[in-house]
């Protein structure tokens, strides 16, 4: 199950979109401002531009190397990253296949929406899950967050990307997300260990992306570094982009557990003395495996509805991110050996 | 309670609002601990865009890691790598968004220290406008120089010099009009037409989000104020559409489309392009993307064209108007600022990387270097890390181009290390040193310059002239040995490999020996221009004929080598028997006995075969050639 987003009452005739001459003015609480009504969409300057940068950062990963794949991780970057992979190289069907490292601990919605999507695109999907694990039975519950995230996650990856031998692994992280990826590059080089050196980068100057590697190194690409999570979200409204309904408030069941809510979505969950699933209408800012991602309650069901959540939000969407309450910096130092 | 048709209609108001917002790009730079990544910590802190989580981390890191006795540090918002925590530095770019009510930003804020000048240079390369800070108390140094130095370089025109840490003045006008005044003229001297300061302390808070009461003699807009109304658009030079082709389409055999995105100009449909450099001309057919043709396409949109012929065309080449065609050349001088810890070496090969195009690059000649402090030319032999200097470039393909000030998409390049990998380099076209203006009609991506320049010589044509018998072969023979132990690269046209193959159907009338030179000297030019020296060794008596040989040369790559050997001496030799023939009667036509040979006038060489010896003469060929050795 996912959501489309259409957008309603676009045709001239709901009188609001009616030659931008003369904007009729209309108050919203959207931050508080006053907001001018025109001939809406007409001009789509900075989501365009920010398109136009990564399709020439896709059409540079698919010209430059030998053997490149695109992480796709079903969130909501994925989506747009997917949508952005099909334009660049239209008509033909996307030259780089999909990675998936599956933890086996993702929601069920989001495998369901992964399948369809790749078979939807007739992109090629690749499947990994790290069968050591799987035999040792690591999972979040037993091991906890961070055991669980290096093994399932970070090393499946690593083990995925030496299997198939990618030399470029094209991500959906942005700069905004957090103070180490604010310091990324686009192209961002690896090891033969996967390690990323965070004091030594190569320089990056224009659009001219350095692809050139010895054998054995790779190199990380992020076509959507400059996007923020409010662009992210205006472009999936805009082209109208399909994402898991995880996204949209529902009544879903969750437990209150160690100040998060977390959705039981399966009967490996656990659950403590005193703990009884309860139905609350909650959404998802991101997702990742569910017992590591917390919920927020919310009323917003549609898509226009979560931007505007979104605008007046007071905490940035890692806040539901279990694995990023670690010590600071933690990111940084995952990402160097080898996380995404 | 809101409806969903209120959300949308808000939403497609607000992304309208977001839509038609002007963007600026920025970075913030100057000298170590100038405040930079305070100021620009500020600015994000003021703006109230920091989410909860944020701010609660920010208390926390500035008790741990903060320089302000546990006060906010802001620095920490942007210094987000361990180390530079550790050591309150900024070592790599941070690039930070927000926006205002009026504006959205892109902001990279820089690190000072020398030593991380690339990283510098990485974040001005992609902004419209920098954040020159200057300590109050410092005023300008090297490193305001060397940053201002490099945005001028890399055609930043805008620079907004923050004069920070007023608060360590105590506010004094003085103190802010004198580093104005310094900072003006150096801006000045490096090319930056807009400068506009502003008084500041980032720590407090003062004239950065909203105008200090503190600073009452100062009447400007605050830093925020003055980043919201700049005006920074300058319109786009002219040059014409240009379209650098990233990666051919061809998802079938019916479909062969270029996609990129476009660089300079617009294109429709039926628009007549050419092809650099090959120099191919077609029509647009079609613009083709995933949301349908356009009837139109312009700068920056990344499309897929067609055309309406069958082109060779492959990643790299570049597509543009037919009627204002780029040049394409492969030399250039050209600004370089050197980024690697092992120095720039002048005839090594580097990977040059320009648009879609690698092609490989040598530094012929470091004209200079620049000290960025005096702005003085400096001769050089190398160019070390963080230096900036000013080279020649030579390709091993011509290059479609503009200069990087006209076009920045066709006239910036990087160099990458062929061992390390490593970009070691960046670079801005100026202008072609020499180009290649064949390229209307058929372009050779390789050209004689090019391939001489590989064999490390100047091409040569030696013409040896003289009677049958008179030595020629022997010297000629003689001469290639000694130049190919000298490592040049010979080649030797005499009658013998010419005559039975090339030449076979001619004989020796007089038309027969003019068509006969007339060969041989086009086959010597195609060896010139392959960047040999040729070595061809043929009676040819007839001055006209020689001219004409002549003629087929640029000036000094013909040298017309005379043995003058008497008639006697060569029938006394008669090695072929061939005089003892023609004095027999059975030889018509033969030279020296019913056919002249008119010698040279001023032969570039002249043989005397009576007085020397074969190797003697040799050597003296070859001194003439290549001087002493
Ligand atoms: N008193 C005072 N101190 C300031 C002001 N701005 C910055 N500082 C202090 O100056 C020191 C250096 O500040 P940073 O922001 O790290 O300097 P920087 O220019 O980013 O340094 P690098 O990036 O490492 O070159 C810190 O201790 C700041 O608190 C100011 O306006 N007044
Ligand atoms: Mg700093």
């Amino acid at each position: 199950m996912g959501v489309s987003c259409r957008l309603p009452h676009m045709d001239k005739s709901a009188g609001h979109y009616a030659n931008g001459a003369a904007p009729t003015r209309i108050r919203t609480d959207i931050n508080g401002s006053n907001m001018t009504n025109f001939d809406a969409l007409a001009h789509a300057s900075h989501l365009k531009h920010l398109e136009s940068e990564s399709i020439h950062i896709l059409r540079e990963v698919a010209a430059e190397f030998r053997n490149p794949v695109m992480m796709y991780s079903i969130g909501k970057d994925s989506s747009v990253l997917l949508h952005l992979l099909q334009k660049a190289f239209y008509p033909a069907p996307p030259p780089i296949p999909l990675l998936h490292v599956d933890t086996t601990w993702k929601f069920r919605e989001m495998i369901a929406f992964r399948d369809r999507r790749a078979q939807e695109t007739g992109c090629r999907l690749i499947v990994h899950i790290n069968q050591d694990g799987v035999a040792q039975g690591i999972g979040p519950f037993a091991h906890g967050a961070t055991v669980h995230t290096d093994v399932m996650k970070t090393q499946a990856l690593k083990q995925a990307l030496d299997k198939y031998k990618f030399d470029a692994a094209i991500g959906g992280a942005r700069r905004d997300e957090e103070k180490s990826r604010a310091k990324e590059r686009v192209f961002s080089f690896r090891n033969a260990q996967h390690r990323w050196d965070p004091k030594s980068q190569r320089p990056e100057l224009w659009n001219l992306y350095n692809a050139r590697i010895a054998k054995g190194e790779s190199v990380r690409v992020f076509p959507l570094s400059n996007w923020t999570e409010l662009d992210i979200w205006l472009y999936i409204y805009r082209e109208k982009i399909e994402v898991p309904s995880l996204y949209l408030a529902a009544e879903r069941p969750v437990v209150e557990r160690d100040g998060a809510l977390i959705m039981v979505d399966d009967e490996r969950m656990p659950l403590r003395p005193g703990e009884i699933p309860q139905m609350r209408k909650v959404r998802f800012r991101t997702l990742g495996c569910y017992p590591l991602t917390g919920a927020i309650e919310s009323e917003a069901d549609t898509l226009p509805a979560v931007i505007q959540e979104m605008l007046v939000a007071r905490t940035s969407e890692r806040q539901g991110r279990v694995i990023d309450h670690d010590p600071s910096a933690s990111m940084e130092k995952k990402k160097q050996e080898g996380y995404f | 309670m809101r409806t969903e048709h209120d959300a949308s209609t808000a939403i497609d108001t607000y992304l309208q609002q977001h839509e038609t917002k002007s963007l600026l790009r920025f970075i913030t730079c100057g000298s170590v601990d100038d405040g930079k990544s305070t100021l620009l910590g500020r600015l994000l802190y003021d703006s109230k865009l920091l989410f909860d989580d944020q701010l609660a981390a920010l208390k926390g890191d500035s008790l741990r890691h903060g320089t302000q006795n546990g006060e906010l540090d802001f620095a920490l918002l942007v210094d987000g790598l361990s180390a530079e925590r550790e050591q309150g530095i900024t070592i790599d770019v941070a690039y930070r968004f927000f926006s205002t009510e009026r504006r959205k930003f892109i902001v990279a804020d820089c690190p000072g220290h020398e030593q991380y000048t690339r990283n510098m240079a990485t974040g001005a390369s992609t902004a419209d406008l920098a954040v020159v800070l200057v300590d109050a108390r410092k005023g300008l140094l090297t490193q305001t120089r060397r940053h201002t130095y490099i945005c001028g370089l890399l055609g930043i025109r805008h620079v907004l010099l923050a004069v920070n840490k007023m608060d360590l003045v105590d506010y004094s006008e003085d103190v802010f009009h004198a580093i104005e005044a310094d900072y003006r003229e150096l801006a000045d001297s490096m090319g930056i037409a807009q400068v506009s300061a502003v008084p500041l302390s980032a720590l407090r808070g003062e004239n950065v989000s909203s105008r200090s009461d503190c600073i009452d003699w100062y009447d400007g807009p605050s830093l925020l104020e003055h980043l919201e109304t700049v005006q920074v658009a300058h319109v786009a030079d002219d040059v014409g559409f240009r379209l650098p082709v990233q990666w051919v389409c061809r998802p079938d055999q019916n479909f062969r489309g270029y996609a990129g995105h476009v660089v300079a100009g617009s294109i429709a449909p039926g628009d007549e392009v050419v092809v650099l450099p090959s120099g191919a001309r077609s029509r647009v057919a079609r613009i083709v993307t995933a949301a349908g043709d356009l009837p139109r396409a312009g700068l920056g949109d990344p499309v897929t064209l067609t055309l309406t012929d069958e082109r060779d065309i492959s990643r790299g080449d570049v597509i543009a108007a037919a009627a204002q065609p780029p040049q394409a050349a492969d030399q250039f001088a050209a600004h370089l600022l050197w980024m690697d810890e092992a120095p720039l070496l002048p005839g090594r090969s580097y990977g040059l990387k320009i648009g879609a195009r690698t092609v490989s690059a040598q530094i012929t000649e470091i004209k200079h270097k620049v000290d960025v402090n005096t702005q003085e030319a400096l001769a050089a032999k190398r160019l070390e890390l963080n230096e900036v200097g000013y080279c020649n470039i030579s390709l091993d393909h011509a290059i479609a181009f503009e200069s990087y000030a006209h076009c920045r998409e066709m006239g910036a390049f990087i160099l990458i290390d062929r061992q390390s990998n490593n970009t070691v380099a960046a670079g801005t076209l100026n202008f072609a040193l020499r180009r290649a203006d064949n390229i209307h009609w058929q372009h050779m991506d390789v050209d004689r310059m090019a391939r001489a320049r590989i064999k490390g010589q100047a091409p040569a044509c030696l013409w040896f002239t003289g009677l049958s018998g008179s030595g020629k072969s022997t010297v000629a023979n003689l001469v290639e040995k000694r130049l190919h132990a000298l490592g040049y690269h010979t080649y030797m046209l005499d009658g013998d490999n010419v005559r039975h193959g090339l030449n076979r159907d001619l004989g020796f009338t007089d038309e027969d020996r003019v068509e006969n030179i007339r060969r041989v000297a086009e086959v010597a030019k195609l060896m010139v221009d392959a960047g040999l020296i040729v070595l061809v060794s043929f009676i040819s008596p007839f001055r006209s004929e020689r001219r004409m040989a002549r003629d087929l040369f640029a000036e000094g790559e013909f040298s017309e080598v005379f043995m003058d050997t008497p008639l006697a001496i060569c029938e006394q030799r008669d090695a072929k028997g061939l005089y003892a023939k023609a004095r027999a009667g059975e030889i018509r036509n033969f030279t020296g006995i019913d056919s002249p040979y008119e010698s040279p006038e001023h032969p570039e060489v002249h043989l005397h075969a009576a007085e020397r010896s074969a190797e003697a003469m040799a050597q003296q060929v070859v001194e003439a050639l290549v001087g002493q050795s």
